[in-house]
């Protein structure tokens, strides 16, 4: 078979399949869902289970600027693909730097509400069921924001560097994808802890 | 006959899962009968002879009539098989409930069974009294399972399936056994390093001698006065932190309610049988008759622990 | 069938020191040394796990015997399981796939080298921390050292209360570490059968051992994640005063059987669906006839993986679930079993009208047939909830899932060791030696597992170090403790003979079978770059095409 290629017939029609990285990332994805969906299911089961205070509805309040920002950042990074798809070089940085810069007030927004919650409120992850549930996930999901703006900033640091040009385009574009998801697991987070949770 | 068979039910939940197992046990042993025989078949018949040819047999890539009918036939199985199943998961777990059904609470602990029956005020461990149950005006007993510590799982076949008992989830079991008896079982579910011997003794009594029984537990200790050493140092020593003996100032709830340890043909949850000898042993070193049990050696000397056992001895 | 290309193996190559050999095993990033090194390292964790079920069994030869304490007892049955599920069949089932697959789609590596060395470091260093605990854990009452809570680790068992130390912290992270090295290798195979099929070959036209894994490897990823995501609760609870299944704060022991078992069933498909893939492709060479009904077995094969998805609680029947959950479960657990009687069926059928040849492969796979029949029997019994509860938590189950896991993966992979061996080595391995074997764990395997579902039957429940006499357990007890016997010599006589065919058995050459898909088209063992050109296909079977250009397959499919 190998040194007889001759015998079958070519095909003549392009033979394509899609590309590895993002089937890769689409891979990834899914395993992370079904982590964060037991994560979830976990929160939704214990919702009013606990047997001590405090409770949702006295010390949450719905981060709403920092959902703003993290859903913003969809839109920055999808920008910034898309200018570098077009060769736009400093159009492609800033759009990944505003990336970088929401993630990261996520981050510190979600830093100040655990602040308040462990410093004025009382409530740890041993203080209740709800202090379980809402660290474990809350805290999932900012864990995967790090990691993502780990890989972001390592991005940002090789383009400042010359080494990101027009044909890495879809390898950040299968980065962005987990950045996507991130922010599709906020959504339903958002939802589960603010919304019907409380 | 083994005493734990599935196959000699006495109680109606058991004889359910009996009749079920026939029709199921059939059914596979049909599926099984079918196909195996069509195994050998091929084996034997379309091995390759000795003086093959060395030619390939016909290529056959499918047939789409023959696949559908093996896959209908098996979906028509797998309905029948459900229906006939979801009928006994109804029955058995929706029973009606007669008003003299006798309510017993069964509490699971590492590695013994406490049973407690509220109508009467009894405590008690280790071996269950029920009622015999006329299949014609049923007394049956339903269990509340409870669990003080991880899970377990209360099993004595020949009365009904089993069920567990799981820490902060209730459940329910009942049984209504027709002939008195010792019905023997054990914990069916990984609870600890003595899992192995957390046995399940349950007497079916005469509506009399279960009545009998009743007043006996009722009754607290009986007063003795040639144990009071043995007494003393069972309240002194830390033996009431973890056992009740009831008009005395022992009220420890760790442990099996002691008041009248003697009306029980075992200890330690059926691991070995209650004599003199065996207690003296389980006060001294309770590792001896069940290592890793929860009782600790209370390093007694010789003295004292014969004279505890002389009083529980007296706890009839 | 063999090629004129330049021969170049190890063999030809000038021996080199030894030192710079293991440097380039360690370092490795090809497909097919990942493979070998995953199946060596469950080989010999097949021999520990094994030693661990004989030490159980002569515990339980009779009542009442005190060959080891409950203590030490307790952590045989918890490692056995643990290390045969997660240390043995996961990476022979990994090992097959990481060799063959990209071999049989005509590519030459898989998706992601790099992504697959880390992945088995990952899961080898799973093995080694959870056997570390036999020096360093200690669990119930701090009276042991390796896990002792049962391979599935039910809570509040897990609880710092009732296990203090850090026995089931071995668990935990063991299975953690190896979970996300189970994960990178499932994402691998899934990516490299998307996108790395040879040109000609739609996903209509690959093997059915390729069709196999891709589905395992969507099972992985789906079901490992939710066990990793358990874990992690059960961490929180022991060491940040977590309350996930602390049943005093709310807590629920419930949960954590549910978490475990949407990961606990889809593993077990995970495991013999790759079984599936060995015997799809052994029966049909040794029958001299395709795979009956390839669409359908594919189709089967997919509806298998969803439906496995959907019936974990039959693990469940017991914890006092409703009427309507129950019933929920037993029809999912019967529905499954139709696509896979489907499978049963078409591999008969393959069988049907053709000239069977029972050598070493085809006679493990013939044995799978019938014992992997009795075992979906079985498990039909158990998913019957009111029988599962007699039958549940008793001898009964661990004879069923054996049977499952020895009479029908075991033996459908010991076929496939012999049918792919000499590919991977370049050499025969001795045909009479792999009879002894076979026909000595028959008998063994039998012995042991037939006998095993009479205590089960007769009140014998699981995880027990000792029992009563007089409860008619006691002879059947003895039996199955004999036929390990048989099992561990005829193990010994499999391994022996692997050891001794790769050194002094004869040349192969690329296709000792007259098979008819992409791995016997190149040399054994195939060089690094697996193929000098890269194939082109018009059909299931290419080989079949270039043997029989008169008749080829792509007529008529």
């Amino acid at each position: 078979m190998s040194t007889t290629a001759a015998t079958i017939p070519g095909t003549d029609a392009a033979w394509t399949l899609p590309p590895r990285g993002r089937v890769g990332m689409y891979g990834l994805i899914a395993a992370e869902a079904a982590i964060f969906t037991i994560f979830v299911v976990a929160y939704l089961f214990y919702v009013g289970k606990s047997l001590t205070g405090p409770l949702p509805k006295d010390v949450l309040h719905a981060p709403v600027f920092l959902t703003i920002c993290l859903l913003s950042s969809s839109v920055t990074i999808h920008l910034s693909v898309t200018a570098l798809r077009s060769a736009r070089a400093s159009a492609f940085v800033l759009w990944w730097a505003s990336t970088i810069a929401l993630g990261a007030v996520f981050l510190a927004g979600t830093a100040r509400e655990w602040h308040h919650l462990i410093y004025d409120e009382g409530l740890l992850i041993r203080t209740n069921l709800f202090g379980t549930t809402y660290y474990s996930l809350i805290g999932l999901h900012a864990f995967h924001v790090t990691v993502g703006l780990l890989g972001l900033s390592a991005v940002l640091v090789l383009t400042l560097l010359g080494h990101v040009r027009r044909e890495h385009a879809e390898r950040t574009d299968v980065l962005s994808l987990y950045w996507h998801f991130v922010d599709a697991v906020w959504v339903v987070v958002f939802t589960v802890v603010y919304v019907i949770g409380r | 006959m083994s005493p734990t068979t599935i196959f000699a039910p006495v109680s109606t939940p058991a004889d359910s899962i009996f009749e079920l197992s026939r029709f199921v046990l059939a059914v596979t042993a049909g599926i099984f009968v079918v196909v195996f025989a069509l195994l050998v078949y091929a084996v034997v018949r379309f091995r390759r002879k000795p003086d093959d040819d060395g030619s390939e047999p016909p290529q056959v890539y499918g047939s789409y009539e023959v696949e559908l009918a093996w896959t209908i036939i098996p979906v028509l199985i797998v309905v029948a098989l459900f229906l006939a199943t979801a009928r006994v998961i109804a029955s058995i777990q929706h029973p009606p409930k007669p008003r003299d059904a006798l309510d017993v609470v069964v509490i699971g602990h590492q590695y013994w069974w406490e049973y407690r029956y509220p109508a009467f005020g009894v405590v008690t461990a280790n071996e269950l009294h029920v009622p015999v149950s006329d299949p014609a005006r049923p007394t049956p007993t339903f269990l509340t399972l409870l669990s003080a510590d991880t899970d377990h799982s209360f099993w004595v076949p020949r009365l009904a399936g089993k069920t567990d008992l799981i820490p902060n989830h209730p459940n329910s079991m009942w049984i209504d056994p027709r002939e008195t008896g010792l019905y023997l079982g054990q914990c069916a579910q990984y609870c600890g390093t003595q899992h192995a011997k957390m046995l399940l003794r349950v007497y079916v009594d005469s509506p009399e001698d279960f009545e009998r029984w009743i007043e006996a537990q009722r009754r607290p200790a009986p007063a003795n006065d040639a144990v009071t050493r043995g007494r003393e140092i069972f309240e002194t020593t830390a033996c009431v932190n973890c056992h009740t003996v009831r008009g005395t100032p022992a009220e420890g709830t760790f442990g099996p309610d002691l008041t009248h340890l003697m009306s029980r043909e075992t200890i330690a949850a059926g691991a070995a049988p209650n004599t003199p000898e065996n207690l003296r042993i389980w006060i001294r070193d309770p590792d001896a008759l069940k290592p890793g049990s929860l009782m600790p050696a209370m390093n007694l000397s010789d003295e004292d622990a014969n004279a505890v056992t002389q009083y529980m001895e007296s706890l009839r | 069938m063999t090629t004129a290309s330049i021969p170049w193996t190890e063999r030809d190559a000038a021996p080199r020191p030894l030192v710079e050999r293991l440097h380039e095993w360690v370092t490795t990033v090809d497909h097919k040394r990942l493979g070998v090194m995953y199946i060596g390292y469950a080989l010999v964790f097949l021999v520990i796990g094994g030693i661990e079920a004989m030490i159980m069994r002569i515990q339980l030869i009779a009542p009442h015997n005190d060959f080891v304490s409950p203590q030490v007892f307790n952590r045989m049955f918890t490692m056995h399981g643990t290390t045969m599920i997660f240390f043995v069949a996961m990476p022979l089932v990994f090992g097959f796939a990481n060799y063959l697959v990209p071999l049989m789609i005509g590519a030459r590596d898989m998706a992601f080298p790099r992504l697959n060395a880390l992945s088995f470091w990952l899961s080898a260093f799973g093995g080694l921390l959870l056997y570390f605990s036999f020096l360093g854990g200690s669990g119930l009452y701090g009276a042991g050292s390796a896990p002792d809570v049962g391979w599935f680790a039910y809570a509040p068992l897990t609880a710092k209360t009732f296990s203090p130390g850090h026995s089931t912290d071995y668990w935990t992270l063991s299975l953690l570490v190896s979970g996300f090295g189970s994960i990178g290798t499932a994402i691998n195979i899934l990516t490299t059968i998307v996108c790395m099929r040879c040109p000609g070959m739609t996903l209509g036209r690959m093997p059915l051992f390729a069709w196999l894994s891709l589905t395992m490897a969507g099972l992985v990823i789906l079901a490992v994640s939710p066990l990793s995501a358990a874990q992690i609760m059960l961490l929180v609870d022991r060491y940040l005063g977590g309350h996930f299944f602390d049943t005093q704060a709310g807590g629920s022991a419930v949960v954590w059987m549910h978490f475990f078992w949407v990961f606990g069933h889809p593993e077990v498909y995970v495991l013999v669906i790759p079984a599936f893939a060995a015997v799809s492709e052994i029966i049909p060479v040794f029958s001299r006839k395709p795979i009956f009904g390839y669409p359908v077995m594919v189709a089967a094969t997919v509806c298998i993986g969803f439906i496995s998805m959907s019936v974990w609680a039959h693990h469940m029947f017991t914890v006092g679930m409703s009427p309507a959950a129950n019933g929920f479960f037993v029809l999912s657990t019967m529905a499954i079993a139709v696509p896979t009687g489907i499978k049963i069926f078409n591999w008969l059928a393959t069988m049907w009208g053709g000239k069977v040849q029972f050598r070493t492969p085809m006679l493990f796979c013939t044995a799978f047939l019938f014992q992997f029949l009795v075992a979906g029997l079985t498990g039909i019994m158990l998913g019957s909830a009111p029988f599962d509860w007699q039958l549940g938590n008793s001898y009964f189950v661990v004879a069923h899932f054996h049977y499952v896991i020895v009479g029908a993966i075991l033996f459908a992979l010991f076929g496939g060791f012999y049918y792919w061996f000499p590919k991977f080595s370049g050499r025969m391995y001795s045909e009479p030696l792999g009879k002894l074997h076979f026909w000595l764990f028959v008998i063994g395997f039998h012995l042991t597992f037939d006998c095993m579902h009479v205590p089960g039957l007769l009140g014998m429940p699981r995880r027990i170090y000792t029992y009563e006499p007089g409860r008619g357990w006691d002879t059947w007890n003895l039996l199955v403790t004999i036929g390990v016997v048989f099992q561990g010599v005829a193990t010994l006589v499999f391994v022996g003979n692997l050891v001794w065919s790769y050194f002094k058995g004869e040349d192969a050459g690329s296709d000792p079978w007259d098979a008819w898909t992409l791995e016997w088209s190149t040399e054994s063992p195939p060089p690094v770059y697996n193929f000098a050109v890269l194939p082109v296909v018009q059909s299931r079977r290419p080989l079949w095409d270039l043997k029989h250009p008169e008749d080829p397959d792509w007529k008529y499919e």
